[in-house]
């Protein structure tokens, strides 16, 4: 009886989980198996009859020091924006979770993801139109102070930071929410009882107790970030060239794909290795 | 009946066009086939429907044309393409000889040899145009008559260029009094180009980025082409289109058949009606390139930006046509592009 049950319970779990594991084959490991494959090409098959496999794409990433400067520029650009996510997104989820109750929380809370909501394409336009120079910002301070202000943030390494923030913010927003209210309230009430002040309890409680989730969400927002190039070549102008663009560049204008291809896996490897060595920090913070 | 039409039915009557085919045109969009004025009247003369795709860089047409055989009748190629498209075995020849309006377009487009390939006819020269660069002429009273003015500290910040490896060393090579065909000296070219860099606002790729710029004020000169220039006049833009002393880059567009086309008659009639003075005349209204049909160029009203500039044979002596460039020779471009870039 209790085999039958077990098969039984067998054969459902793999009726369950395998839509999910289907999706992940057709939407994650073929595509990434495809692009494995071009990075290795001489040439696309389609392009050129005498293609042959090589590891030259992946070699020029070593003799050409233009592509390692990009990737540094983009991890440093990630470090920056995931700070900044970071600053802004934690206290505003402390707010939420902590001090507001009720149906304002809920209002909030949907302002939050709002900006899900509508295609990132339009928020990044909507930026350019915001920073550029006589644009909306420079005319409402314009309108405000007494004194002539030119702001010039269009086509600047700022306004890249500025755009992508806005767009990554709600993830750590939403995990660090989580976290933080999952919090026990005794624990908080217990620590006040015994005369910790709200500085102390921020740091001694709340913060290591919620550190998973804000970790989660930093990863979130770090990893597109260093591969993001739609919004540094909008934004960004002539500062605006990253390794991600540089891709973008392998792909659309040269139709390098074979380059292209070695170029996202070494962004993926970089990256992985990044989130491996963080791991140690990411346990600790979760047991 | 209009008289731009008169034409197009004898055509049809002649070649006995009766059984209608519908014709597929692999081109840029909005680049004058798809355009309403086009294809109308040619569909209501011959009965032959058109059917447009488009591509997005060079590249990917020649994709598209060896691994859709039989997929496409007519075809854009940038002349300096369509030898290497030849070698391919991706064209058909062209019989030009049933083309009434073969006979405007002049020997200098109609025997050029990125087209012509030992008597054989692989494109019908259709347009061509030049890259150079135009001002905002609300800004900037007196055009400038150097290329020098992009480097002008006066303009700082007000400046842009195309982010295209290609064209931005070709202008560099203009500026330092080069070859724009072989660069002799391509480290001076390097250092002119890192000098205009801090210069430059931002990139454009687009002539729709670059109305938009211009709209906005953002910028006060940039590298632009003559046909999109004409066009962002025609849509009330202030700018003015500068070929300046040091010369311009010259590019010739062609419209060849697929070597694979199963439409090949009326793909050539179609081709004939591209290079008709009557649909230039309307499409120049629009803002146009200028036509390798001398005929249609003539055509044209007096104050029209391609008859009145363009049409000069002081400003044609300055141009220097685009010929081939090897891959190592693209690929050499583009690693120092991307080396100027990536140290902003």
């Amino acid at each position: 009886m209790a085999d039958l049950a077990a098969a039984m319970d067998r054969r459902r779990l793999v009726t369950l989980l395998s839509p999910a594991y289907l999706w992940l084959l057709v939407a994650v490991f073929l595509p990434l198996s495809a692009m494995l494959f071009f990075s290795l090409l001489t040439d696309l098959p389609q392009d050129a009859p005498d293609w042959g496999l090589t590891l030259d794409n992946y070699g020029q990433f070593l003799t050409n020091p233009t592509y390692a400067t990009l990737l540094w520029k983009s991890l440093k650009l990630g470090v920056m924006v995931t700070l900044a996510c970071i600053l802004i997104g934690y206290p505003c989820a402390l707010v939420l979770a902590r001090t507001i109750r009720g149906r304002a929380r809920e209002t909030l809370f949907l302002l939050v993801i709002l900006p899900f909501w509508s295609n990132s394409l339009v928020r990044i336009f909507s930026w350019a139109i915001v920073l550029r120079g006589n644009g909306v910002l420079e005319r409402s301070l314009d309108w405000l102070l007494p004194f002539d202000i030119r702001l010039n943030l269009m086509f600047t390494t700022p306004a890249v930071v500025i755009g992508l923030v806005h767009s990554y913010l709600p993830y750590v927003i939403l995990t660090s929410y989580l976290a933080l209210q999952a919090i026990d309230d005794d624990i908080i009430e217990a620590a006040r009882s015994m005369g910790a002040s709200r500085w102390t309890i921020l740091r001694r409680l709340l913060l290591p107790l919620s550190l998973p989730g804000l970790l989660a969400g930093a990863v979130l927002v770090f990893v597109p970030v260093v591969g993001s190039f739609m919004e540094p070549r909008i934004l960004g102008g002539r500062m605006g060239t990253y390794y991600g663009t540089v891709i973008e560049d392998q792909f659309i204008a040269v139709y390098n794909w074979p380059l292209g291809a070695a170029l996202s896996f070494i962004l993926l490897a970089v990256v992985l290795l990044i989130i491996a060595l963080a791991s140690p920090v990411l346990k600790r913070a979760r047991t | 009946m209009k008289p731009a039409l008169l034409s197009l039915l004898a055509l049809a009557v002649t070649t006995g066009g009766a059984v209608a085919e519908e014709i597929r045109v692999l081109n840029w969009q909005g680049y004058g086939t798809d355009q309403e004025f086009a294809t109308a009247p040619f569909a209501e003369a011959t009965g032959h429907s058109i059917v447009h795709e488009y591509f997005n860089s060079e590249q990917e047409m020649l994709t598209k044309l060896r691994t859709n055989p039989g997929a496409y009748d007519v075809v854009l190629v940038n002349a300096v393409y369509t030898q290497q498209a030849v070698a391919e075995g991706l064209l058909a020849p062209i019989d030009t000889s049933g083309m009434e309006n073969y006979a405007g377009v002049p020997d200098s487009f109609a025997q050029n040899p990125m087209l012509v390939e030992e008597g054989t006819v692989y494109g019908v020269p259709w347009t061509w145009g030049l890259t150079s660069f135009a001002i905002n002429s609300s800004v900037i009273d007196t055009a400038p008559d150097s290329i020098q003015a992009l480097w002008d500290p006066a303009y700082a910040g007000r400046v842009s260029i195309r982010d295209d490896a290609v064209e931005a060393l070709q202008l560099a090579a203009l500026a330092t009094g080069q070859d724009i065909n072989d660069i002799p000296d391509l480290e001076a070219a390097e250092a002119k180009l890192a000098e205009l860099l801090p210069n430059l606002r931002t990139f454009w790729s687009s002539e729709n980025d670059w109305n938009q710029f211009m709209a906005a004020g953002e910028l006060d000169i940039a590298s632009y082409w003559s046909g999109s220039a004409s066009r962002s006049a025609s849509l009330g833009l202030p700018v003015e289109f500068v070929v300046p002393q040091e010369g311009a880059i010259g590019w010739l567009d062609g419209l060849s058949v697929p070597a694979t086309s199963e439409h090949k008659e009326a793909a050539q009639q179609f081709i004939d009606w591209m290079i008709d003075p009557e649909f230039y005349v309307r499409w120049d209204q629009d803002g146009a390139p200028a036509s390798a049909n001398a005929e249609a160029a003539a055509a044209l009203p007096e104050e029209a930006f391609n008859k009145r500039v363009l049409g000069d044979p002081e400003v044609a002596a300055r141009v220097t046509f685009q010929t081939p460039l090897s891959n190592d020779r693209r690929e050499t471009y583009l690693e120092i592009w991307q080396r100027l870039k990536a140290a902003q």
